[in-house]
C-alpha cells in the first residue's frame, strides 16, 4: 500500500510542490500557470522574483508543448511502448530558490541541434545574453510559433543561472530530455 | 475610423485606441502561444490611422508580463507608431514598469533602443 502521508510530508518540505505527468496541451500549462502563480501570490513577496518564475514557466512551458506536437507525426514508430507524448513537469521551491524541471522525449536525430543551442547560451555572460536578444528580436527572423530560439535566451537571462539538462539514450530513435532551470530567491 | 477597443483576456492585453484624441493605451500581459494573431488586426488599424493621424500620438504601454512570442509583435507596433512621424505627428511614448520589475523596464529601453525613439519610463507602485 503506498504510503500517502509520507509524499504528502516529503511534498510538504518543499514551499510550491506541482508534479505532473501526462499529455501536454496549451489548455493544459495555462492551467499550470494559473495555479503556480496563485500560489506565488502567497509565498514570494519580491514582485521581481514572482515575475521571474512566471515568465520562466510560461516560456518553459510553451516551448514544450510546441515541442510534444511537433514530434506527434513520430507516433508508434518505437518498438518501445513508451508514451511518447507525454511529458513531467515539476515545480518546487527550497531557500535558495525556485526550480522548474521538466522532461520529454526527443528523437535521437533534434539533439545535436538542442545540445548546441542550450551550450551556446550557457557560455554567453548576462551582457552577451541582452545583446543576442536584441539582435534576433530586431533582425526579423521569427517564424509564426515564435521563435528562433528567443525563448530559451529569455530564459537564460530571467534565472541567471546556468541552464542544466541531460539526454538519456531510451533506444535508437529517442531520447529523454531532463531540463532544469532554478529563479535564485535573493534576485 | 473607429475607435479599436479589446477587453482584456487572460492572455491577452486590454486595449483602447482612440483616433480621435491620439491617445493609445495598451495595458496587462500578453501571452498566448501564438501572439501574431492578436496584433495583426492591431497593426492594420495603425496603418489605416497614419491615413488620419493627430497632430500629436500618445502611445500608453503598461504591460504586466509579455512572452516571446509577443516580443516581436510589441516592437512591430511599436514600430508602426513610429513611422507615424515620417507623417508629421508628434509622437509620445510612455513606458510603463512596476517598482522592482527590472526586465519591464529593460525591456522599455530595449525596445527604444531598437527603434531609435525615447520613450518615457514610468514606474508605477
Amino acid at each position: 500500500m503506498l504510503n500517502f502521508l509520507e509524499i504528502h510530508k516529503q511534498m510538504r518540505m518543499n514551499s510550491i510542490a506541482l508534479f505532473f505527468k501526462g499529455y501536454v496541451t496549451f489548455e493544459l500549462i495555462d492551467s499550470i500557470i494559473m495555479i503556480v502563480s496563485s500560489r506565488l501570490e502567497h509565498l514570494e513577496n519580491n514582485i521581481g522574483v514572482r515575475k521571474r518564475v512566471y515568465g520562466v514557466l510560461t516560456e518553459c512551458l510553451q516551448n514544450l508543448c510546441n515541442h510534444v506536437e511537433s514530434t506527434s507525426e513520430l507516433k508508434d514508430s518505437t518498438e518501445l511502448n513508451y508514451d511518447l507524448h507525454s511529458a513531467v513537469i515539476m515545480v518546487d521551491s527550497d531557500n535558495e530558490g525556485y526550480f522548474i524541471k521538466t522532461g520529454n522525449f526527443v528523437s535521437n536525430g533534434k539533439i545535436d541541434e538542442l545540445k548546441k543551442a542550450l551550450e551556446g547560451i550557457n557560455t554567453l555572460t548576462k551582457d552577451e545574453l541582452k545583446e543576442k536578444y536584441n539582435k534576433i528580436l530586431s533582425n526579423k527572423v521569427f517564424s509564426e510559433k515564435g521563435g528562433a530560439g528567443l525563448g530559451l535566451i529569455d530564459i537564460a537571462r530571467k534565472s541567471g543561472k546556468k541552464l542544466e539538462y541531460d539526454f538519456e539514450k531510451v533506444d535508437n530513435k529517442f531520447s529523454f530530455f531532463s531540463f532544469q532551470i532554478t529563479i535564485s530567491k535573493n534576485g | 475610423m473607429e475607435k479599436l477597443i479589446l477587453e482584456p483576456k487572460n492572455k491577452t492585453p486590454k486595449l483602447i485606441f482612440d483616433p480621435i484624441s491620439g491617445k493609445m493605451e495598451v495595458s496587462g500581459v500578453s501571452s498566448a502561444e501564438n501572439s501574431l494573431e492578436f496584433y495583426k488586426p492591431i497593426l492594420a488599424w495603425i496603418e489605416e490611422y497614419k491615413q488620419h493621424s493627430q497632430p500629436e500620438t500618445v502611445v500608453e504601454i503598461n504591460y504586466k508580463y509579455f512572452n516571446t512570442s509577443s516580443a516581436k509583435c510589441i516592437l512591430d507596433m511599436l514600430e508602426r507608431f513610429v513611422q507615424l512621424k515620417s507623417v508629421g505627428t508628434n509622437l509620445i511614448v510612455n513606458w510603463y514598469y512596476e517598482k522592482d520589475d527590472e526586465e519591464m523596464y529593460d525591456a522599455g529601453v530595449n525596445f527604444s533602443d531598437i527603434l531609435e525613439t525615447s520613450f518615457n519610463l514610468i514606474e508605477i507602485e
